[in-house]
């Protein structure tokens, strides 16, 4: 069908607009004197050929600014006869990217022009030249006006394209009745473009529902598809306005209901039927229809029920029309108030698609589950595995989503499956899911670990395979497991010792390994443990592995410093002479980095002067209380590998306890560290981990929200609205990159309306590190003793890529509550 | 693409912000591409308001996007707080914008749709017809889209009325 290489088609390229016909007047390019009589104009096609036949971009310019230079003479001159054919010209060097304004007021005389051939280009100029943001666009409105009543189909139905397309506000107001009365013109080719034409207008201004929504109810008799579809769409508009229209058009379900079951059964017409399915857009726009009017509303969704399981059942879906119908009712029947038979086979429906071979059919049906996995939880469970055979799925979209489901889909009687295949996949995922993966795994595990031990593998297997994105509160969440483990401490020790062994260069895992072997250091030299393989570990062995890792350049500050504090520690635990810890730690008294030296300096003393103080000081640790709300806030949907808290420490405790939205624990510390955003998907949907029965239910939260990405750059909002203080609104700018290179001189600034007062503190830094590196956070307080209607806008300044970059955009989607 | 880049930029026009929605907009087509795999404009039909260099900037960005996905990919790409579904036949790129929620699905067949229009049109429609006969691309698109919804979806009446208006001439 369609290639490349083709010749033009012959003779349909030339019966065309007049525009290539016949003469064209001239004396060939150039004529010297300049003067008006003969302008050498082009026929459009030898344009086109001429620009195609440029061999380099400058050459191309060329070419067109001097026809352009024509144009403009042809202009000026005010050649009635040819103008449709410059500004063709026109227009053509216009798709191509060049600036064509000088043409706006010709195609208002084009307009104007009786001529048939004239209004066409000058119409389709209008469209493409002119928008609501020039001025010159109202001149066009009575032209419009006259045209839409002078009765010729086409030039109304000209106008009407040309007033749907580009029509200002202003525009629809005057127009609005000449529009009505086009609804109910005998031709159905004008009122077909009049319908939609009536649903841009209410676009653009809503009062003038008032005007379109009597029509509806004669149109919804019409038979013909076009004038229908244009009416159902007009319907959706009208009720998403108001909620006055929608109540009203409640009545019309029983109506909707007759038409989508005679298209179902019988059809209207077969010059509509896509591969079987008859007018599958129609069927999929009244599906919407419903969906709306049913939301909700015990009655309507009553009355739907039967055709709903029909069109469900009915639906031949070998091809595509027919799945995105099915795709449509499945959404229709989770919106509304269905029966729970509907329900579940609205489900195995997606779980069918699950199956198919078209990877679109998947994406789409892996979206739909991931919205209904709280609603629906043990309808979806039954299609797991399915879903665990998405994880596979080349395409990262599509891996994504499975993950997603997945993580959401465990729970205790699957755990331990559903973490094995979780962490095949963490081994082989890309990277950019990694992180996700790895604090989903360790969140499920956390909650739903059957044994302390299985917790602890789980925990160490995710830091061997993907330590690095793991977050920082990883390595405080193990080190407490372990620490109130009492029996496994000895079994924690070999492993993490082992494991040690053979990689020091994943930082969480040395750094919780170092610890260990510091507490527990006399556990791994005793010998034996039942647990795992017989390990004969030496004292010196040992000592030289924490040395190692000291010294290795793969060490991060942090570590060394766990390595170094361990050491100490062992220095009581072992029953060896400890005069090489002692030599290490003095070393490192003179060490560059001062909160090392520090450390050591301290050691050192601790060996000298208070050294009968030694023993008591660096005693087994007791059990750190924990603070719940770490591990619990941590969403598996969180794009923040390691989170900054120092940042938000400084944010009012009063933010921090409504920030703890998932404790489960009861008496969280005073502990003034907040759980990271959550990240809600594309969808929408928050989908709560903890969402169980049994557990206590969060208090109400704001979602976060997304804001802004770009090249692996993303900006995340979240929003506290302190109980104390209504008019308060704080908002934790968090910005992440994940791509391969640093951000640097991140500014973020912000804007509001005039009512409103904006305070910006200070931002955690201005540079990014690439691959998931540390955050950067910006705290807003925003007041609003008004409780207006918040709007927010942002800027962004940065350099990535070597680039500068600079974005300006508004915050859509800002939840209401936020300002309420 | 071209060389008419310029740095990344976002202007403001007068009261505009880039892409802006308001809460509670309604789902519909926000733009219709057709490209060729270079990244030239065959076709643009947009049914937002936006600056020249905004469109443009838009372009250039679709272009990236579509452009890096082969079969093993969905029909289907998140865009800013849109999303493309687009097709490629031979070497075109046909991208419609449509809102989060909306089906991908129909789209997709509206696509198909619409390019079997063409081939019926045009007589097994090649890129350069679409090139030499821009102007009448635009008709067809404007006979079965409006207003960034679906407007007529029998090809059968689509062809007819552009047969109508050919005869016009």
């Amino acid at each position: 069908m369609l290639s490349t290489n083709g010749s033009r088609g012959g003779a349909g390229t030339h019966a065309w607009c007049g525009i290539s016909s016949r003469s064209v007047e001239g004396v060939g390019c150039g004529d010297p004197r300049g003067q008006r009589m003969v302008v050498p104009s082009l026929k459009l096609q030898d344009l086109i050929e001429e620009i195609r036949g440029a061999k380099t971009q400058a050459q191309e310019r060329e070419v067109i600014q001097k026809e352009c230079a024509h144009i403009r003479a042809s202009f000026r001159d005010g050649d009635p006869l040819h103008r449709h054919r410059q500004l063709a010209k026109l227009l053509y060097v216009h798709m191509l990217g060049y600036p064509a304004h000088f043409g706006q007021m010709e195609c208002l005389k084009l307009i104007a022009s009786p001529r048939f051939t004239d209004k066409r280009v000058g119409y389709l100029g209008a469209m493409l030249l002119l928008d609501e943001r020039q001025d010159a666009h109202l001149l066009i409105t009575n032209s419009i006006k006259n045209d839409l009543s002078q009765g010729i189909q086409a030039v109304q139905g000209l106008a009407l394209c040309t007033l749907s397309t580009m029509g200002s506000a202003e525009m629809c107001r005057d127009l609005a009745t000449e529009v009505e009365k086009l609804l109910l013109q005998p031709s159905s080719y004008v009122r077909k473009k009049a319908v939609l034409t009536a649903v841009h207008m209410i676009r653009k201004v809503p009062e003038l529902s008032n005007i379109f929504l009597p029509p509806c109810a004669q149109l919804l008799h019409e038979r013909h598809h076009g004038i229908l579809l244009g009416t159902i769409t007009l319907i959706t508009e009208l009720c998403e306005r108001s909620p006055a229209a929608l109540k009203h058009f409640r009545k019309v379900v029983p109506q909707l209901v007759k038409i989508l079951r005679t298209l179902v059964t019988t059809g209207y017409s077969t010059e509509h039927s896509i591969s079987g399915v008859s007018d599958p857009f129609l069927q999929v726009r009244i599906l919407r229809l419903l969906r709306i009017l049913g939301r909700n509303h015990e009655e309507s969704s009553e009355t739907m029920n039967d055709l709903l399981a029909q069109v469900a059942t009915n639906t031949d879906t070998s091809r595509n029309a027919g799945s995105a119908v099915l795709f449509e009712t499945v959404l229709t029947i989770m919106d509304i108030r269905s029966a729970p038979g509907l329900r579940v086979l609205a489900v195995n429906i997606l779980g069918r698609f699950l199956l198919n071979n078209d990877k679109n059919i998947r994406y789409v049906a892996l979206t739909s589950l991931l919205r209904m996995v709280q609603s629906d939880h043990s309808a979806v469970q039954r299609h797991r595995p399915t879903v665990v055979e998405c994880l596979r799925e080349p395409d990262a979209s599509l891996s994504r989503r499975a993950l997603e489901l997945s993580l959401a889909l465990v729970n205790s009687s699957n755990v331990r499956a559903m973490t094995q295949e979780l962490q095949s996949f963490l081994e082989s995922c890309p990277p950019d899911l990694r992180a996700d993966c790895a604090s989903g795994i360790l969140l499920a595990a956390e909650r739903f670990a059957p044994t302390k031990r299985w917790h602890i593998d789980t925990i160490l297997r995710v830091l061997t395979t993907a330590g690095i994105y793991v977050r920082d509160d990883a390595v405080a969440n193990l080190t407490q497991l372990i620490g109130g483990a009492q029996e496994l401490h000895a079994y924690s020790v070999r492993r993490l010792y082992s494991a040690l062994a053979e990689d020091i260069s994943q930082q969480p895992l040395v750094q919780v390994a170092a610890w260990c072997i510091g507490e527990y250091g006399d556990l791994l030299l005793e010998g034996s443990c039942e647990e795992t393989e017989p390990l004969q570990v030496e004292e010196e062995e040992v000592l030289a592995l924490l040395e190692k890792v000291l010294q290795s350049h793969m060490s991060q500050p942090a570590t060394r410093g766990y390595a170094l504090t361990a050491l100490m520690k062992l220095s009581t635990r072992l029953r060896g002479d400890s005069n090489r810890i002692r030599q290490v730690v003095s070393i490192y008294g003179s060490c560059l980095d001062v909160e090392l030296q520090q450390r050591a300096v301290e050691y050192n003393t601790l060996f000298q002067k208070y050294d009968h103080m030694r023993a008591a000081i660096l005693e087994k640790m007791p059990l750190v209380e924990r603070g719940g709300s770490q591990v619990d806030g941590e969403a598996k949907e969180s794009k923040e590998a390691q989170l900054s808290e120092t940042a938000l420490v400084s944010t009012e405790p009063q933010a921090s306890k409504l920030l703890d939205l998932l404790d489960l624990l009861d008496g969280t510390s005073g502990d003034a560290q907040p759980p990271p955003p959550l990240d809600p998907s594309p969808g929408g949907a928050l989908v709560h981990l903890l969402d169980l029965p049994g557990a206590p239910p969060p208090p109400p939260s704001i979602p976060n929200l997304r804001v802004f990405e770009r090249e692996g750059l993303q900006l995340n909002l979240s929003f506290v609205r302190p109980s104390g203080t209504p008019a308060l609104l704080l908002i934790m700018v968090t910005a992440t990159n994940t791509s391969g290179a640093d951000v640097t001189h991140f500014i973020c600034q912000a804007a509001v309306p005039k009512s409103f007062q904006l305070q910006l503190q200070a931002p955690s830094g201005d540079t990014l590190p690439a691959q998931g590196g540390l955050p950067v956070t910006q705290l807003l307080r925003i007041l609003n003793p008004n409780k207006a209607p918040l709007r927010l806008k942002l800027r962004l300044t940065y350099n990535h890529f070597g680039q500068s970059v600079q974005e300006i955009f508004e915050v859509n989607n800002l939840p209401v509550e936020t300002w309420q | 693409m071209n060389g008419r880049n310029e740095s990344c930029r976002v202007t403001e026009g007068g009261g505009g912000c880039f892409m802006e929605g308001r809460v509670g907009e309604s789902e519909q087509i926000r733009f219709i591409l057709i490209q060729n795999r270079a990244g030239k404009t065959r076709l643009a039909k947009w049914y937002m308001q936006f600056d020249d260099d905004e469109k443009q900037k838009l372009i250039e960005e679709v272009h990236a996007v579509v452009t890096v996905r082969d079969a093993k990919h969905t029909n289907f790409v998140e865009f800013r707080n849109f999303k493309i579904i687009y097709r490629r036949y031979a070497g075109l790129y046909f991208c419609i914008c449509v809102d989060v929620n909306d089906n991908n699905l129909a789209y997709l067949e509206a696509i198909h749709n619409f390019v079997e229009v063409l081939n019926e049109y045009f007589h097994n429609v090649c890129e350069l017809d679409l090139v030499f006969n821009f102007y009448k691309v635009y008709t067809v698109v404007d006979e079965m889209f409006l207003a960034g919804e679906i407007r007529e979806t029998s090809q059968t009446k689509v062809l007819k009325q552009l047969l109508m208006l050919q005869s016009l001439e």
